[in-house]
């Protein structure tokens, strides 16, 4: 009796132990990892996986709002002073513990990481002076008023100061690849996989997740068969072709989420003569584009909800500024412009242009979803109101080196693009893309239109000085206000991303486009 | 012989030096790869900084200088992308793809011949029609379409294989390989079946070809006459026969299975050679692209040589030391 007792009572713990475990999940993502050193290269598709494997000062959370990490407490003691607290018995994997010291010396990595194509040092580039004041409390002094120094430090991974000389290729073997965050790096096969295992001890709780194995798959249509034949159980990326197909199965939810990524027309505003525009006959004019009502004109021909509806599939949502609302520094004043082919002709005629132009419109045939179909409805709505438009695409290789030009200025005239903004507010494309071009600054950097507007840099200016945050999310609404009378450049549309995950997963959406572990919810 | 090889390696040497200066002036004119690589937020310091640590800072004909020194140095240079050295990028993916590429071939041969072969003897029958009519369909069919259609049919549905990726090594001998573990063999199916189609269609009507070109010739006419066994025509007398263009077109396909893989390991996610350029050439990572042709040169070289030594064995009049070679 008491043998079949104990048997049975080991039976239901056995069952209670299966179902209490954790399981495994294996996600494919569209681009390959190129290095697991955090601090190599500053992408997207690295920066989702490394940010398992490490911690940071701050979190940002799906909405790209900063949460607390490593710093519990955080906030300025003057204009250029900030004060971090950070988290006690917080623990490296190797099981030592993490300190300030590890803080300090993550920072002076990230400018001198040999070979790095792309480095962090932007975001550092601020910090004047680190102090140590005691082992949980450090002050961070910067170079003037910064306000944004924690969204740059939620960007920056910390790793271990016992690994001093540690190379990009000792993260990749995995000898230094030593974190705290809440996955451990357990293997890296270029090309192949990425495999990592929870970490029962993070402070945040230990993971859901047993073992996490990532996979590049670039095709999207084999990316896509693999979630439907099992082989993995999320995917990024999903195809707006596919979407209304995938709906339909019972075994595949999606899931989706308005990213920080606006497409949007550079328009090369500055210049005398633009490259590609001409009169109806292909002589060359004083550049229509210069006017702001052309642009204006420009912006009101295109019809975003078709766009939306019919190019992207119903998977966007029309664009009138920079960011989607609820990010901070949006404008609730700016409304999505009406789609009126009459009043562009009107302002065209006004303008000087009864008879329209003829323009070129350039694009990238591989990077945003759908890029080079939206460059060519978008010729058809400018040619339907007088402006004669080619569309010419490329692949990203070729486009963004000749988008971006040289000391002269951009190779083309009228250009589709995007921007995500990496910070989650709005002086990230606001100083990227419409502030005038200054090389010893670095506002400007990406302005390929030129746009250059003495009310908008002043109003920008002073937001990027104010370490308020109302203040500052009012006068960076403000700028975005002043940008976008002036038609410094013309927003189309925020992209969508879909999630897919097996039945009984989903997926919850990410602004900043990253696939992860953590917010795969089991159902 | 021994002639003969150091001339082909030296003629190797002349089409790579070729090669390197084309491949840098085409990718030098597509753009500048700091433009996909940095990061949007950086300034045009740390832009600039970046094209200095690149080296292309540098006038085209410097960085080729700089290119050759490195590589009398045995040195390809470092991938733009990866800070790793091209040469050991393109060679780590290198048992991938040869895994791959020697499964299609094993698969074109083994069905390609014995199927030529029945269509050859039995030219008219409803089953030498039927292989000849299936062969249009390898021949003619995309392959990526080809590829997404066995994912679809023996993983989505059927759900017998996995859809893509590399499996499990398994070791013997001390080789680590796909094909010593079942996890690693049921990987490689799909995509070997998918390369080999078109292999298999082109090996079918070859030995087809040339069967019935073979089977009136008098000699085969004259062993039949003396009485002896079908098999013994076949085997001997015709297979013998017909093998120099078989292995002429099996040697430069092996070659091509390798250089042009692209297809099949982007469509099964295979960590291959192939995907691996495919990437480079998106991202201008010319070390690595370099790097990679250079290997390819080399591999069909050795190819070509094994193919002609091949032919001697196979034909006695050949002769290597022939000044024509």
């Amino acid at each position: 009796m008491w043998k079949s007792l104990s048997a049975a009572t080991f039976a239901v713990g056995l069952v209670m132990g299966a179902a209490a475990q954790a399981e495994d999940i294996t996600i494919a993502v569209a681009s390959e990892v190129t290095a697991m050193d955090p601090h190599y290269h500053n992408t997207g598709n690295n920066n989702q996986i490394v940010g398992l494997i490490y911690d940071r000062m701050l979190h940002q959370d799906s909405n790209q709002q900063l949460q607390p990490g490593l710093a519990v407490e955080w906030g300025p003691i003057a204009d250029d002073v900030w004060q971090f607290k950070l988290r006690e018995g917080v623990k490296f994997h190797d099981g030592s513990d993490l300190t300030a010291e590890d803080i300090v010396f993550s920072y002076e990595r990230v400018p001198n990481v040999p070979n790095s194509p792309s480095s962090f040092a932007t975001y550092t580039a601020g910090i004047a002076e680190i102090t140590v004041v005691d082992d949980y409390t450090m002050q961070i002094r910067t170079n003037g008023p910064y306000p944004l120094l924690p969204i740059d430090l939620s960007t920056i991974q910390i790793v271990s100061s016992e690994n001093p000389d540690a190379t990009t290729e000792d993260y990749n073997a995995g000898t230094a690849s030593i974190g705290s965050g809440p996955y451990k790096f357990v293997s890296y096969t270029p090309g192949e996989s990425i495999v990592l295992e929870a970490n029962q001890d993070y402070w945040g709780g230990a993971p859901q997740f047993d073992t996490v194995t990532y996979r590049p798959i670039s095709s999207d249509a084999a990316r896509v068969a693999a979630l439907l034949a099992g082989d993995v159980d999320v995917i990024s990326g999903v195809p707006t072709s596919d979407i209304s197909t995938l709906e339909g199965n019972p075994d595949i939810v999606l899931s989706q989420g308005v990213s920080n990524r606006v497409i949007y027309l550079h328009v090369d505003s500055r210049r005398v003569y633009s490259p590609f525009v001409t009169d109806n006959e292909g002589n060359e004019i004083f550049n229509p584009l210069q006017d702001v009502n052309v642009r204006k004109a420009i912006s009101m021909a295109i019809d975003r909800d078709t766009i939306v509806e019919e190019v992207m599939e119903g998977i966007a949502i029309p664009a009138g500024q920079v960011l989607p609302e609820g990010f901070f520094g949006v404008s609730d004043n700016i409304e999505v412009l009406e789609y009126d082919p009459e009043g562009a002709k009107q302002l065209l005629a006004e303008a000087g242009y009864p008879d329209g132009f003829k323009l070129t419109i350039h694009g990238p045939n591989d990077r945003y979803i759908n890029d080079e179909q939206i460059a060519q409805a978008i010729a058809q709505m400018l040619t339907r109101v007088g402006i004669e438009t080619a569309v010419e695409t490329m692949p990203r290789s070729v486009y963004f080196g000749r988008a971006t030009g040289d000391e002269n200025g951009s190779e083309f005239s009228l250009m589709l693009v995007g921007w995500g903004s990496g910070t989650g507010e709005a002086s990230s494309p606001l100083r990227a893309l419409l502030a005038t071009r200054n090389d010893e600054t670095g506002l400007g950097r990406t302005n390929r239109g030129r746009y250059s507007s003495a009310p908008f840099d002043a109003t920008l200016q002073m937001a990027l000085n104010t370490v308020d945050d109302d203040m500052r999310a009012a006068l960076l609404a403000r700028a975005t206000e002043i940008a976008m009378r002036e038609v410094g450049l013309i927003p189309t549309h925020f992209q969508v991303n879909t999630w897919g995950t097996r039945k009984g997963l989903s997926y919850t959406p990410r602004t900043d486009e990253y696939t992860r572990p953590t917010n795969v919810v089991i159902e | 012989m021994t002639v003969f090889i150091i001339r082909r390696l030296l003629q190797s040497v002349i089409v790579v030096a070729v090669m390197t200066v084309l491949v840098f002036a085409g990718v030098y004119a597509i753009g500048n790869p700091v433009e996909i690589l940095i990061s949007q937020d950086a300034t045009e310091a740390e832009r600039a900084a970046a094209i200095a640590r690149l080296g292309l800072d540098k006038s085209l004909p410097q960085q080729y200088l700089a290119f050759l020194g490195n590589l009398l140095k045995g040195d390809l240079g470092t991938s733009f992308v990866f800070g790793e050295p091209a040469l050991k990028l393109v060679l780590d993916r290198f048992p991938a793809t040869m895994e791959l590429a020697i499964c299609a071939m094993i698969i074109a041969i083994f069905i390609g011949v014995p199927l030529g072969l029945y269509a050859g003897l039995r030219p008219d029958s409803w089953g030498g029609r039927t292989i000849m009519t299936g062969s249009i369909f390898g021949f003619s069919l995309p392959n990526f379409w080809q590829g997404l259609m066995l994912i679809m049919l023996f993983a989505v549905i059927l759900q017998w294989l996995p859809a893509g990726g590399r499996g499990e090594r398994g070791e013997f001998l001390g080789i680590e390989s796909s094909f010593f573990s079942w996890d690693g063999l049921s990987h490689l199916i799909l995509p070997a079946i998918n390369l080999a189609l078109f292999k298999t269609s082109l090996v079918i009507r070859l030995t087809r070809a040339s069967v019935r070109e073979t089977i009136n010739l008098d000699y085969v006419k004259f062993a039949r006459a003396k009485g002896l066994k079908p098999s013994r025509v076949i085997g001997l007398h015709v297979l013998k026969n017909i093998m120099i263009p078989l292995v002429t077109i099996i040697g430069l396909e092996f070659g091509s299975v390798i250089a042009f893989a692209v297809v099949t390991e982007t469509v099964f996610a295979w960590p291959g050679m192939g995907k691996l350029i495919i990437d480079s050439i998106f991202q201008l990572d010319r070390p690595v692209i370099v790097a990679y042709l250079i290997v390819i040169v080399f591999l069909f070289i050795t190819i070509n040589l094994i193919v002609d030594i091949l032919y001697a064995i196979l034909d006695p009049r050949v002769r290597l030391s022939d000044q024509k070679a």
